[in-house]
């Protein structure tokens, strides 16, 4: 989807700069043989069939937002890491990467992993216990109808506009790529998901987003697998880089970024670790409904907090087949006469610079894959864009009917109505996608607005919803104030930065800060103030009755019982074995 | 005469086993074509004949997946053996 590792890094980092790519240069790309084309061909065809094949098994609401309530916990997971991966995650972290190495890394571990676990151990029974639909659900039945009205219109908004941007963003990526006329592109794809999450509803886009997870491995795996044959194995890599690079440390996580200025990102740790690692993490992974509401499908409690943790090990193999790519491009690419090519930022592109850092990953597929192989690649990179576009679309579709439709249009209606508004208003996402996709196009400054919308209530929403959750005296009044403010906050501090660029010391707390330390650092103000009203305003209403905050606060809420398991089929064993790894992934790269 | 019907739960496995099955078959078709006739495609590293051995282990894995996945639904019986 559109938010890559994390949300709101991307949202004005370097990533987003892949939708920014500049009319070519050097013409297409790549060119595709008849063998490619039939690969994509037979991907199209396969993710209409599902839709058409499972439209029967979608009829009643349970079935059409919720898939059932009966996946099984690989399903919801596979799901749940692909509807993140979706449109600027290869190329743009790859480009990332290529620019500031391995630091790039930080979004898929620190920035995603530890929220994983705690959305999956601790946050999750009382999603699922609550029986709500989607997130703003449970924001009304926590705070009351104000606060998840809210939620919902800002969700409702930016999942329509992001839509917009991933669509636009694949549609420019295909012409660079392989010269595809942009209004082609758009509706070959939106049509396609309009199709198959409209007909089938949520157990369509999950079922394509497995298959579409699967794709992208299938496509992408092989070129870090050539590129390290081609540089002669990591240590060389790592040799060459050095070599190539004098001066600039691409291959350390921590090691420099005890001052901004030590590192090519210009960022601190505690950014990483405070801004990203946890309010822009948590609040991505645990409150962005997009993401929430795969994991909600699951068959049972269990398996719900299951699938964050397989959904974990995946993530954190993410790099390899992202990261890696980027790194590599900085020793194997090559011009025509043999030297090194030197990949450039988007308005740096010229005659005599021709490529930017976004194109690196199609730079190196075009190198090592051949007809067929070339198609997967490319496919790999569709099943992305559209796995992340049906995930907004699917997400919009639900917290529409629920959270809007429903309390504000029609309160009491037969299932069978809701059913049909979600396949309606999976259709009017996706034109309306369209649309912003087109709005985009055309005025390319909005881009940085649209990004910006998504991080603006994301590190809210998490104040919001933990002291919902974990704290029993917060009131109604206090939540909604605290959603409230702290989404204006974090709009405030934007327009501070963009209007005064010198703002960004102030914000960051450093004058050596890039824009990447604003995000992180703007999130955790934002956090800070939504907590703060949140607390101040509820100590001075009047709380809710205990008995009324059953199912919905720790410490209040009877956590169904669940049968003793086998330990490896219990999430805490599951959930260990991921901390070790995340501990010396973190260590090894140290 | 027997009928078919598309069986009813047909699990993501299995869609996932076809497709990477049909794509093990035209890419590493493609590389034994390359390797049989001594053509090599216009990459870097053609040598190490990847869309063989690349689609020879996407072929395998669909294989594997078909089968251990494939609908055997009391509905798929019914309808193979011309009951339905």
């Amino acid at each position: 989807m559109m938010v890559p590792a994390n949300a709101i890094g991307i949202a004005s980092g370097p990533s987003t700069l892949a939708v920014f790519l500049p009319p070519p240069l050097h013409g297409q790309l790549a060119h595709l043989t008849p063998l490619d084309i039939a690969v994509i061909a037979v991907y199209f065809a396969m993710v209409l069939f599902i839709g058409f094949y499972l439209r029967h098994g979608s009829n009643t609401s349970e079935q059409f937002f919720l898939a059932g309530r009966e996946m099984t916990a690989w399903i919801a997971g596979l799901s749940f890491v692909s509807a993140n991966m979706g449109a600027l995650e290869l190329m743009g972290w790859a480009g990332s990467a290529y620019q500031y190495g391995i630091l790039a890394t930080h979004w898929y571990w620190i920035g995603a992993i530890p929220a994983m676990l705690f959305l999956g151990l601790v946050m999750m029974p009382f999603y699922y216990v609550s029986k709500t639909h989607s997130v703003p659900g449970y924001l009304k039945l926590r705070f009351g109808e104000s606060s998840r009205i809210l939620a919902a219109f800002s969700f409702a908004i930016e999942m329509i506009l992001m839509s917009g941007v991933n669509m636009f963003s694949m549609a420019v990526v295909m012409k660079v790529v392989l010269g595809w006329n942009i209004t082609f592109s758009i509706l070959m794809s939106s049509l396609a998901v309009a199709v198959y999450v409209g007909l089938g509803g949520l157990r369509s886009a999950i079922y394509n987003e497995v298959l579409q997870f699967v794709l992208i491995w299938a496509g992408a795996l092989l070129v870090p697998i050539l590129g390290l044959v081609e540089a002669g194995g990591w240590d060389k890599m790592v040799a060459k880089i050095a070599s190539n690079y004098q001066g600039q440390d691409y291959i350390h996580l921590w090691r420099d970024t005890a001052h901004f200025s030590a590192n090519p990102m210009g960022v601190h740790w505690t950014g990483i670790v405070f801004g990203l690692g946890f309010v822009i993490s948590f609040g991505y992974w645990t409150t962005d409904f997009l993401v929430v509401q795969r994991v909600l499908a699951a068959r049972n409690l269990r398996a719900a907090q299951m699938a964050p943790i397989i959904g974990s090990f995946f993530k954190m193999a993410v790099p390899f087949i992202v990261i890696l790519p980027g790194l590599l491009g900085l020793v194997v690419l090559q011009n025509p006469d043999g030297t090194l090519l030197h990949l450039v930022g988007e308005n740096q592109v010229s005659v005599a610079n021709p490529h930017s850092f976004n194109e690196v990953l199609p730079l190196m597929m075009v190198r090592y894959l051949g007809p067929g192989l070339l198609g997967l690649g490319i496919t790999a990179l569709m099943a992305g864009f559209m796995s992340g576009m049906a995930g907004n679309v699917s997400a919009f579709a639900t917290v529409w009917t629920y959270d809007i439709y429903q309390p504000l249009i029609r309160k009491r209606a037969p299932d069978i109505h809701y059913v049909a508004i979600g396949r309606w208003a999976t259709v009017l996402g996706v034109v309306v996608s369209i649309g912003a996709a087109y709005l985009v196009m055309h005025a390319a400054g909005i881009m940085d607005y649209v990004q910006a919308l998504f991080s603006f209530f994301i590190a809210p929403l998490l104040g919001a919803i933990l002291l919902g959750m974990f704290w029993k005296r917060a009131t109604s009044a206090g939540g909604f104030c605290g959603l409230l403010l702290g989404i204006l906050s974090s709009v405030s501090l934007f327009l501070w930065v963009r209007m005064d660029p010198s703002a960004l010391s102030m914000v960051a707390l450093s004058p050596d800060a890039k824009s990447m330390a604003e995000n992180l650092y703007r999130a955790l103000w934002s956090f800070l103030i939504s907590i703060a009203v949140t607390v101040v305003v509820s100590l001075l209403t009047q709380p809710r009755p205990m008995a009324e905050l059953d199912g919905l606060v720790y410490g209040v809420t009877k956590l169904p019982f669940q049968e003793p398991v086998p330990f490896y089929r219990n999430q805490w064993f599951w959930a260990v074995i991921v901390v070790v790894l995340f501990a010396g992934l973190n260590i090894l790269f140290w | 005469m027997r009928s078919f019907r598309v069986p009813e739960n047909i699990p993501i496995w299995f869609f996932v086993g076809v497709l990477l099955a049909v794509y093990g078959a035209l890419i590493g078709g493609h590389g034994v074509y390359g390797w049989v006739t001594h053509r090599r495609d216009a990459v870097v590293l053609a040598g190490l004949r990847a869309p063989m051995w690349w689609g020879g282990i996407l072929l395998i894995l669909g294989l594997i997946y078909c089968v251990k996945f494939f609908p055997w639904g009391p509905t798929l019986r019914q309808d193979t053996t011309g009951k339905h």
